[in-house]
């Protein structure tokens, strides 16, 4: 009975929001009512309903319902075992009460979406973590990932940067592949979508708004992400959105403030250590003469606190007497960005019905998701500027030439342009560029699921998904800006400007992606075997569409540039997977269960040969607390033990057409002279016939516990995951194809690691609930192969590249070695700690110094990551914390490499600019890039967020309220000399500064 | 019925299987291209532009060498540092990757230029193969290609065996011992070419160029950038006279032969050297035998002819003068500017210097040492080049002109070939000397006419044009302390290195991907 409806209820995982049913029929000493679960509306036998502050009391019946007597201003304490405790105030309420208690956090009957369907959570056999909005990190996020920040075990988010919308860079598990994405599946109801981003949007994923979202559900390991197959090789992130419900109707109105501050400064020279250097180690007076007259921080000039507002309101409830439920929300968000100039603004409307039609053997699920994203991206070319400008040099001039902003001019040069390769004024950079975009999304799906009659257990779900987005944007830079002066067109003898530079330009941008599935699920209990069945099979297409319009660059008056007009109207690209799929849970005596997956699915990326791929995968559970001699204990509430194998692939972040021969023509500035005529030019392409899927093998053994009714649980997973025919990038042999390197399977990577997550509640009562989570991930990946013929002589692949000089890179993917290892030189240091300049060690011994003597010397990925958080509610007030550790992640600090020079302040192209303050510890003249120095550990301690949130109660008839306060980027612990140790990919170089957010927020239900 | 419903989707879908056959639509198959002659004329602008630029979008954004910014890719700008910064022609204040060993002597066989320039090479030649497999006759007339068309495509085919022989030459040159491959070599299979050696592969390229020189146009009959028979002459003739260097044997008399075939054809000096290399040398240029074309709008890169007037222009210098912006990268060392009678060019006007300062105390300084203004974005009558922005060079590079083959033959009579007499050798001499003074005024007698003079009026004549380094191992001079420079060998004065520097090292990455190729000794 209880499967039944469990299964019936599959597709929707719904903490439904507590609620009281009111039904007004006057008013008594005895109080009754009826105590439901939460989650399904079921009435709850044998709960407890105490009067508070006495002994008076009751047991629901079979029905759930009770009696006590109270006074009209009484609060019932509400419980019952597996359920959360709840007091309610009959104050303003009026009998009979209806009272839905959730069920307690590690609840075994939970049911996890697990894609094509949903399992009970005792009967998973895979690494699979859930987070539920409860559990949301709560504050002013403004993209969904963050969410789960610092929640998951081997998952890191880490922002790309506090530009406002900005998106993170997600790993489960640190990714699979080297050259492939390592970017996992993100799966919104039903509908994979492309991880991709898009002209005018700096993140795919803010397109959606976070209050929408009800459960994220990540697939860690092969057994559970196999299901997707080809796609699952770096894990699975299923995104459940909020979903109608039935009974009255429900009013949510959420309003949040809140306050951006940037969170510090790089640290640069002052303008006095300027002019002091300047005399001293200038050439003296025409370096002096260099210098101004001001006092100008450039970074107090480009930053400012900035403020944003999101505001959400949301209807749920059922129409037509029940039968159609819905929930219907709206979300308006507006932000400005801590670098001037920047603003970020968000228009969602999200429409789910959830109608059940011929006696629920139909339900369908519609979801609608529409979102208007308005973006102003401020230049963060003025970041970098800001912190290598003249600081003795002031912001504006009474000029009325370049906008006003202070230039450096080339007065030899006719007509007096910017000099040559000049920097430019941070401020000009920002005042003067107006980049704007606007980005439309819909998303949607309609999900039919039949439970087909006569055939009890049996039934057919389809689901029929659309991504559709359109980004448009502008450029637009006055002509008197001095950084696109210089796009001028000029005439000669005698000199004149015939068009003035600037830009004005448009780009446009189209996604979309449709998807169909199809699949029938078949639940049974076979009673005389004592076990339980669930079989899936399934088949799949979807399509994805990318169309770019071209178009010219133009200056401010829009004439174009020569040999900008584009060689043809758009570039198209399109790719197409088919799959067929198929799962069995196979479950004795609620003990031992097996699941096997099977995918195959066929991409339009590779060759007829090659394009079918086979992905299996086995699991196997055993859930010890439900034998004999642990079924009663008292101490063990779960124990379970897992053991997952399976195969994935991998297929994304590799060009659309890699297998082809094809020739594609130049553009017009590529064009070639012969004679008095330009001849475009037709390139073949370089192509691998053979080119085929990355195949990712997983070993996954896994524990979960729970001990004193869960009070204490948590799992254990070790994991092995090998990935061969690595879709990779690598040298070739010369001359067998169009290019000296090329993308084609092969190479190796392995990684072993581990994950640990405890959750805590340490006090439950009836005044303070008191939950600590804790989770933490070892990852030791490595490189095992990288070449078709291995040879030990060849160094690796460099990657990395860096700012300063042409082409530099300052990492290296090589054999027996951690991907993106920095491959630098060990610098020499004098007796006393000083670094001698140009000084590196010949570490290869063959008395010369070159780039054989350059070594592998740590990585950005952390060795552990951790994840703290906790909560506390204590009556009315919660309050809690997540914080986040990275334990072993090194930094190459490419601002002081390249920055904190002498050459910076004294510039041979002829200013004078501003020094990274490690120059008052190296004393380098020259920019010494690959030294070590330069290699920083960046291992550091985050307080992500602090929050406190106060339950004001019914504060008009029938209006709840909440407030909140919280602050996100609270403070950070580091060694690490940067401004902040986190930055995706390991280089430190001119990023967006995370601000410190203050944020307040009102809460209404009513 | 439900069934039905549910057996008809199935099938339906089933044909969806067609979907996963996807083509870019902008693009084409060789079946679509290679059905006329235009088609294959716009594979041979991919040939020829394939040394000119770096990809097949300019400025940058498609390029076709990967594991190197795109910038620095191409051709011209590889081959120049390769030939240039390594001897006393060239410095450079830049910080780009591993860019100063080759002025300190110690590049690696991980080299990025060194492997860039490598990898140029062969995909040139990559390039060259495709064009002569896809334009064999029987690949013709199996497309039912015939008449005016075939003869064309069959003159194409012969300027893409041209530009194979000039790329392998350059290997050879410079790398000695490269990986070999032809049109046989099949693309896409995971193969393993073989390795050549200096006297095969010297062997090679002469007996093409013969063999070519037959199908290839009569001199300056064929398209401007075009090769003819003048071409595939005169790389015969800098082939003979580097041939003890690459051999062991030394061709004096090949080398005067095939110059003095060039000398013939009917090519002029330019009367202005400071015309050589200016915006509008594409225009009555009769002193050109092959170029490599750029044009400010059509032909942009960051490399070729950009890359030397920008990288030239710093410090105290007019950007006027140069007609494109500084970046204040290249000058040169002492020893070149004291090759002339004055700095000034008052005497000798291909002395184009702008004197900042002659020592070299830091090389990162840009106003230590000379720049040179030899070439400029600026046209005959003082107009600028094509590009409104500045940025992108109209300048043509000659890869061989006359005045090259006047050297040759000269350097061939006075090192005792036959063929030839000193005394039209010394004419020959005197013509560059007058041109270079604008009268006779620096004209040598037939008793200055010794090797060490050839190779001093060659630095005189040629400087910046990539000769250098093949010129001083010719001599014996590049590495060894016989003839030191500022900064030879990472020092002031200059230092002496050892001799198995004389060949650049065959790249790790070539070495380590494929097992048939040794590295060169030494390294």
């Amino acid at each position: 009975m209880r499967i039944k409806r469990l299964t019936m209820k599959s597709g929707l995982v719904g903490w439904m929001i507590l609620a009281f049913v009111l039904q007004v029929v006057g008013q008594g000493r005895p109080v009754s009512g009826t105590v439901v679960n939460g989650k399904d509306g079921s009435p709850l036998s044998s709960a407890t309903v105490l009067v508070k502050g006495t002994t008076r009391g009751a047991n629901t019946n079979a029905n759930g319902q009770f009696t006590v007597d109270a006074a009209s201003d009484a609060v019932l304490v509400v419980s019952s075992v597996g359920f959360q405790t709840r007091e309610v105030a009959l104050a303003g309420l009026t009998s009979p009460l209806s009272i839905a208690l959730q069920e307690s956090s590690a609840n075994l009957n939970e049911v996890v979406v697990v894609g094509y369907g949903t399992q009970r959570k005792r009967d998973l056999t895979g690494a699979v973590t859930s987070i539920s909005r409860k559990d949301f990190v709560k504050g002013a996020l403004q993209t969904p990932e963050q969410l789960i920040a610092g929640k998951v075990a081997g998952v890191q988010i880490t922002s790309n940067g506090g530009a406002p919308g900005a998106g993170s860079r997600i790993r489960i598990r640190g990714g699979a592949s080297l050259n492939a994405s390592n970017d996992p599946l993100i799966v919104i109801d039903g509908v994979p979508v492309d991880n991709g981003g898009i002209s005018g949007s700096s993140n795919p994923l803010n397109m959606i708004n976070p209050n929408d979202i009800e459960n994220f559900t990540v697939l860690k390991d092969p057994s559970a992400a196999a299901i997707y197959g080809s796609r699952a090789s770096n894990g699975v992130i299923l995104i459940t959105t909020r979903k109608g419900s039935r009974g009255p109707l429900r009013f949510n109105f959420g309003a949040q403030v809140f306050l951006q501050q940037p969170s510090g400064r790089v640290d640069v020279l002052s303008p006095q250590q300027i002019r002091d250097l300047v005399g001293s180690k200038g050439s003296g007076a025409s370096d002096i003469a260099k210098l101004g007259a001001s006092n100008t921080d450039w970074q107090d000039q480009i930053y400012k606190n900035a403020w944003g507002q999101d505001l959400n309101f949301g209807v749920t409830g059922s129409a037509l007497k029940g039968k159609l439920p819905f929930r219907f929300s709206t979300g308006f968000l507006n932000q400005d960005g801590i670098l001037r100039t920047g603003n970020f603004g968000r228009q969602t409307a999200s429409l789910n019905l959830s109608p059940r039609l011929f006696k629920d053997r139909l339900r369908v699920d519609l979801n609608l998701k529409g979102a208007r994203t308005t973006n102003r991206f401020a230049n963060q070319g003025a970041i970098g500027s800001a912190i290598s400008f003249d600081p003795t040099q002031p912001v504006r001039v009474n000029s009325p030439r370049f906008g006003g902003f202070f230039t450096y001019i080339d007065n030899n040069a006719s007509g007096q342009p910017p000099l040559a390769l000049s920097p430019a004024n941070p401020m000009s950079l920002l005042e003067m560029t107006d980049d704007r975009s606007t980005v439309l999304r819909s998303i949607g799906n309609l999900q039919l699921d039949y439970s087909i009659p006569f055939i009890s257990g049996l039934r057919a779900n389809m689901n029929l998904g659309y991504d559709v987005q359109e980004g448009r944007g502008t450029v637009l830079v006055s002509d008197s800006a001095a950084h696109t002066y210089r796009r001028w067109e000029t005439a000669g003898n005698p000199f004149r400007v015939v068009n003035f530079g600037g830009v004005n330009n448009e780009y446009q941008s189209n996604r979309r992606n449709l998807l169909w599935d199809f699949y029938l699920n078949y639940v049974k209990d076979l009673k005389f075997l004592d076990s339980r069945i669930d079989v899936m099979a399934g088949t799949g297409y979807q399509d994805f569409l990318f169309t770019n319009p071209n178009y010219p660059d133009r200056r401010f008056n829009k004439t174009v540039i020569p040999g900008s007009e584009p060689q043809f109207a758009r570039n198209e690209a399109q790719y197409t997977l088919i799959s067929y799929y198929g799962r069995m849970n196979y479950s004795i005596a609620d003990r031992y269960i097996f699941t096997a997956n099977l995918r195959t699915d066929g991409s339009s990326r590779f060759s007829k040969n090659n394009r079918w791929g086979v992905f299996p995968s086995v699991a196997f559970a055993w859930r010890v607390n439900n034998e004999s001699f642990l079924k009663n204990s008292t101490v063990v509430s779960d124990l379970k033990f897992r053991f997952g194998w399976g195969v994935t692939g991998q297929q994304d972040g590799i060009d659309f057409y890699g297998y082809l021969p094809r020739y594609s023509l130049s553009n017009n500035a590529a064009q070639y002279q012969f004679g008095n005529e330009f001849l475009s030019m037709q390139r073949p392409s370089a192509y691998d016939p053979n080119l085929s899927w990355e195949t990712t093998r997983n070993i996954n053994l896994g524990m979960d516990f729970g001990f004193f009714d869960n009070r204490i649980n948590g799992s254990i997973d070790v994991f092995n995951r090998k990935t061969e025919d690595l879709l990779s990038v690598v040298p070739i042999p010369l001359g067998t194809n169009f290019s000296n390197q090329l993308l084609t399977n092969v190479g190796n990577i392995e990684s072993r690691g581990l994950e640990f997550t405890l959750n805590l509640t340490p006090v439950r009562n009836n005044k303070v609930t008191w939950d600590v989570g804790f989770n933490l991930t070892y990852i030791d990946p490595k490189i095992t192969k990288l070449l078709l013929n291995e040879d030990p002589s060849f160094p690796g692949n460099p990657v990395g590249g860096i700012s300063g000089g042409t082409g530099n890179t300052i990492q290296i993917h090589s054999v027996g070695h951690r991907p993106y290892s920095f491959f630098v030189r060990k610098q020499i240091y004098e007796v006393g700690g000083e670094l001698l300049e140009g000084l590196y060690e010949d570490l290869n011994r063959d008395g010369i110094i070159n780039n054989n003597d350059l070594y592998r010397y740590k990585s950005p990925d952390p060795r552990v990551f951790m994840g703290l958080n906790s909560s506390v509610n204590f009556g009315r007030w919660t309050a809690g914390f997540v914080s986040r550790i990275s334990v072993g992640n090194y930094l190459y600090n490419n601002l002081a490499s390249n920055n904190g020079v002498l050459r910076q302040v004294l510039n041979p192209l002829g200013w004078i600019g501003n020094a990274h303050a490690s120059y008052l510890r190296t004393g380098f003249n020259n920019n010494q890039y690959f030294s070590d120095y330069y290699v920083e550990n960046a291992s550091f301690f985050r307080m992500d967020n602090i929050n406190v949130g106060y339950d004001a109660g019914e504060v008009l008839k029938n209006v709840r309220m909440r407030l909140t306060a919280n602050v996100q980027n609270a403070f950070v612990i580091t060694k690490y000399t940067g401004l902040d140790p986190e930055v995706n990919g390991g280089i430190d170089n001119n990023i967006y500064p995370r601000p410190r957010i203050f944020a307040f927020g009102v809460n209404l239900d009513f | 019925m439900r069934w039905t419903v549910l057996l008809v989707s199935a099938l339906a879908f089933a044909g969806c299987h067609k979907d996963l056959d996807r083509f870019p639509p902008n693009d084409v198959t060789g079946a679509q291209l290679y059905t006329n002659e235009a088609g294959y004329l716009q594979v041979l602008a991919k040939v020829y532009g394939s040394m000119a630029l770096t990809g097949n979008a300019g400025p940058a954004g498609a390029g076709d060498v990967a594991g190197i910014d795109e910038g620095t890719s191409d051709f011209l700008r590889l081959f120049w540092k390769a030939q240039e910064l390594s001897t006393d022609e060239a410095v450079v204040a830049w910080n780009d990757a591993d860019i100063w060993e080759f002025h300190n002597m110690n590049w690696s066989a991980n080299h990025t230029f060194l492997t860039g320039l490598y990898n140029r090479c062969f995909y040139v030649i990559t390039l060259c193969n495709e064009f002569i497999r896809e334009s064999a006759p029987e690949a013709l007339s199996g497309r039912g290609i015939s008449g005016a068309a075939a003869e064309n495509i069959r003159i194409m085919r012969a300027e893409a065996r041209f530009v194979r022989a000039f790329q392998y030459w350059v290997l050879l040159d410079l790398y000695g011992n490269p990986g070999f491959t032809t049109e046989q070599t099949p693309i896409g299979a995971a193969g393993r070419p073989p390795q050549t050696d200096r006297k095969t592969l010297y062997a090679y390229v002469e007996s093409e160029l013969n063999a070519v020189a037959n199908d290839l146009p009569a001199p300056r009959a064929n398209q401007y950038g075009r090769a003819d028979k003048a071409a595939a002459w005169a790389l015969l003739a800098r082939l003979s006279l580097n041939s003890q260097v690459y051999t062991g044997t030394a061709k004096w008399s090949e080398a005067i032969t095939n110059a003095k075939r060039v000398i013939d054809a009917g090519y002029a000096l330019l009367p202005n050297y400071r015309n050589l290399m200016l915006a509008d040398n594409n225009v009555g240029n009769t002193e050109a035998i092959w170029t490599l074309n750029y044009d400010g709008i059509k032909t942009k890169n960051f490399g070729g002819t950009t890359f030397l007037v920008n990288a030239s222009v710093g410090g105290d210098m007019d950007q006027n003068f140069s007609g494109l912006s500084g970046w204040g990268g290249i000058r040169t060392t002492k020893n070149i500017p004291l090759l002339f009678p004055d700095f000034n060019g008052t005497a000798d006007k291909r002395a184009q210097f702008f004197q900042h300062k002659l020592e070299i105390d830091k090389i990162s300084e840009f106003k230590d040492g000379f720049a040179i203004t030899k070439f400029r974005n600026r046209t005959r009558t003082g107009g600028f080049g094509s590009d409104p922005g500045r940025t992108f060079s109209d300048i043509d590079f000659p890869v061989f002109r006359l005045a090259e083959m006047f050297l040759i033959y000269a350097e061939g009579v006075v090192k005792g070939g036959t063929g030839g007499d000193r005394a039209t050798a010394l004419g020959y001499l005197n013509r560059l000397r007058e041109r270079a003074y604008g009268s006779t005024a620096g004209n040598i007698s037939d008793v200055s006419m010794n090797v060490d003079y050839i190779l001093d009026e060659r630095a005189r004549e040629l400087y910046w044009e990539g000769f250098r380094r093949s010129d001083l191992i010719r001599y014996g001079r590049f590495t060894g302390s016989n003839y030191l420079w500022p900064w030879k060998g990472g020092v002031r004065n200059g230092t002496g290195v050892e001799a198995f520097r004389n060949l650049y090292p065959i790249p790790a990455s070539e070495v380590g991907s494929n097992t048939n190729i040794k590295q060169n000794p030494g390294y």
